[in-house]
């Protein structure tokens, strides 16, 4: 609690003020899926989006990511940030 | 890190307040508990369900900490005007920058235009005639995370939306101003707020012409009596009563009128129903193809603001269920109410009239006839004769959920 607040108090600017206290649960990839994924947005958005996308929903969202929203994923990461989703955060 | 489980209890609880910080709640709502975890929400959607204050803003919902979307605990509805510090908040992009009065600049052009403009803040408040009205604001993907089957987004419950009283000016005085040519089609709004990579698409809409003209279409500066709340779109916002908050652009800084359709993904692509499944009336023309259209007015709908799920109350004691009915700005015909589950509907009392785009309060009061379990329902229609459904129209973005709600008590 009190990291928390302290953080808040410091952070000026707002929309970051809370967002390291998103943990994704651990799992091979899960550094990659960090790494390019916070650049635009926060982490929770992850496990928000479970636990009911499939293997296809995970690799429709990074797709969707990369292709529409323009994520500059490189190619040989995509396979393995979807396998992390699916993994820990898929509907089985 | 604490057991988040029991944390999000002691939250439901009030017994912590979640990184709120400098900015801890100047009120409680009567010390009552706020509506953290809304059943039917997909399990990770719960798990990251937590109170959490933006900067300015009462703690509420949060779904993402970046893009900030947070919704507005449903205890907060029983009022007509829904606060500006706990009104929800909601962005596709992450770049925000607050903009002052003084910088704040506004193009108005396009291929549609006669003269193009650039108006100041002083220019837009004092060179047009200031209207008032009560709008409801209300995400299209409100109640997204209650649909089954669960689809991808922001996983909203009942509490992305909003009814304020707006003043601005109104958008066709400012594009008369500009002169609007006759082949014109559609106006094109983009607000400050912007992708943090140039690689993804900027969140830019447009509207029908003819309902960028609509007298009620106003660029707002004002939000029940007080300035527009940095996260509400300080400090000039678009205000398009009846239609979902999509349209309604933040930070406004561009309003261009064209003579074709505008290509972007956000119209092209994003904020699309399928045709013909929603029972609207007002539509999208310019931007509808075979399969889909854009998503437009608000559908009937409403909800019980003062009763939660598994509520236990005294046999013999008179329950009053109040809550809100809204559409897309026809107004309500009747909101009927049911306390056995459906099989007989009575009518609620309709509460003050603030006009056909704001939310109806509403509320019923009976005494069970029996112990135990009962089913609260609450059906409204508008003067359309449409009504709310009992099974979901499915769609993949989850837009337009109006099903009847169905809340459980217990009588005892």
């Amino acid at each position: 609690m009190r990291k928390l607040i302290l953080s808040t108090l410091l952070l000026g600017s707002a929309a970051l003020a809370g967002e390291d206290q998103v943990k994704l649960k651990e799992g091979p990839g899960k550094d990659l899926v960090v790494a390019n994924c916070v650049m635009c947005h926060s982490l929770d958005y992850i496990p928000m989006n479970s636990v009911f996308l499939d293997r296809k929903g995970w690799e429709a969202s990074v797709n969707k990511m990369v292709k529409v929203m323009g994520a500059p994923i490189p190619p040989e990461d995509v396979p393995k940030i979807q396998e992390y989703l699916v993994t820990q955060y898929g509907k089985k | 890190m604490t057991n988040r489980r029991q944390f999000l209890k002691d939250v439901a609880k009030g017994l912590v307040a979640v990184g709120a910080g400098a900015l801890a709640p100047r009120f409680t709502l009567g010390g009552e508990d706020l509506s953290v975890a809304t059943p039917g929400l997909p399990s990770g959607t719960l798990d990251e369900s937590i109170l959490h204050a933006l900067p300015g803003k009462q703690p509420l919902i949060k779904r993402a900490f970046r893009p900030p979307n947070y919704e507005t605990p449903v205890e907060y509805f029983n009022e007509p005007f829904t606060r500006n510090d706990a009104f929800f908040v909601r962005y596709h992009l992450s770049n925000i920058p607050e903009v002052s009065t003084a910088e704040w600049k506004l193009e108005v052009g396009g291929d549609s235009v006669e003269r193009p403009l650039t108006l100041s803040y002083d220019d837009l408040t004092k060179g047009f005639e200031q209207v008032d009205i009560a709008a409801l604001c209300l995400c299209s993907g409100n109640r997204r995370g209650l649909s089954e089957p669960h689809v991808p987004g922001i996983e909203w419950a009942y509490g992305a939306m909003g009814n304020a009283r707006w003043k601005g000016v109104r958008l066709r005085d400012v594009l008369a101003k500009a002169g609007v040519k006759k082949d014109a089609l559609e106006v094109v709004l983009d607000g400050t707020d912007s992708p943090v990579l140039s690689t993804t698409p900027d969140f830019v809409k447009s509207l029908p012409v003819w309902k960028a003209l609509d007298e009620n279409t106003l660029l707002a500066f004002e939000m029940n009596g007080g300035p527009l709340p940095h996260w509400n779109g300080f400090p000039v916002r678009l205000v398009v009563p009846g239609w979902t908050a999509t349209y309604w652009t933040k930070h406004v800084a561009s309003v261009q009128v064209v003579s074709q359709p505008f290509k972007g993904f956000w119209v092209n692509t994003a904020y699309r129903i399928p045709r013909g499944k929603f029972p609207v009336v007002e539509r999208f023309l310019s931007q509808e193809s075979e399969a889909s259209t854009p998503i437009t007015e608000m559908v009937v709908c409403s909800l019980i603001t003062n009763i939660k799920n598994g509520q236990r109350f005294r046999f013999g004691q008179r329950v009053e269920v109040k809550g809100i009915a809204w559409d897309g700005g026809y107004g309500m015909q009747v909101v009927e109410v049911s306390t056995d589950g459906g099989r007989s509907w009575r009518p609620a009392d309709l509460g003050r009239d603030y006009g056909r785009f704001s939310w109806r309060q509403w509320s019923y009061a009976f005494k069970a006839d029996r112990k135990g379990a009962h089913a609260v329902m609450a059906k409204a229609t508008n003067r359309m004769g449409s009504s709310q459904t009992f099974d979901l129209i499915f769609n993949p973005a989850g837009y337009h959920n109006n099903v009847v709600q169905k809340i459980d008590v217990h009588v005892a």
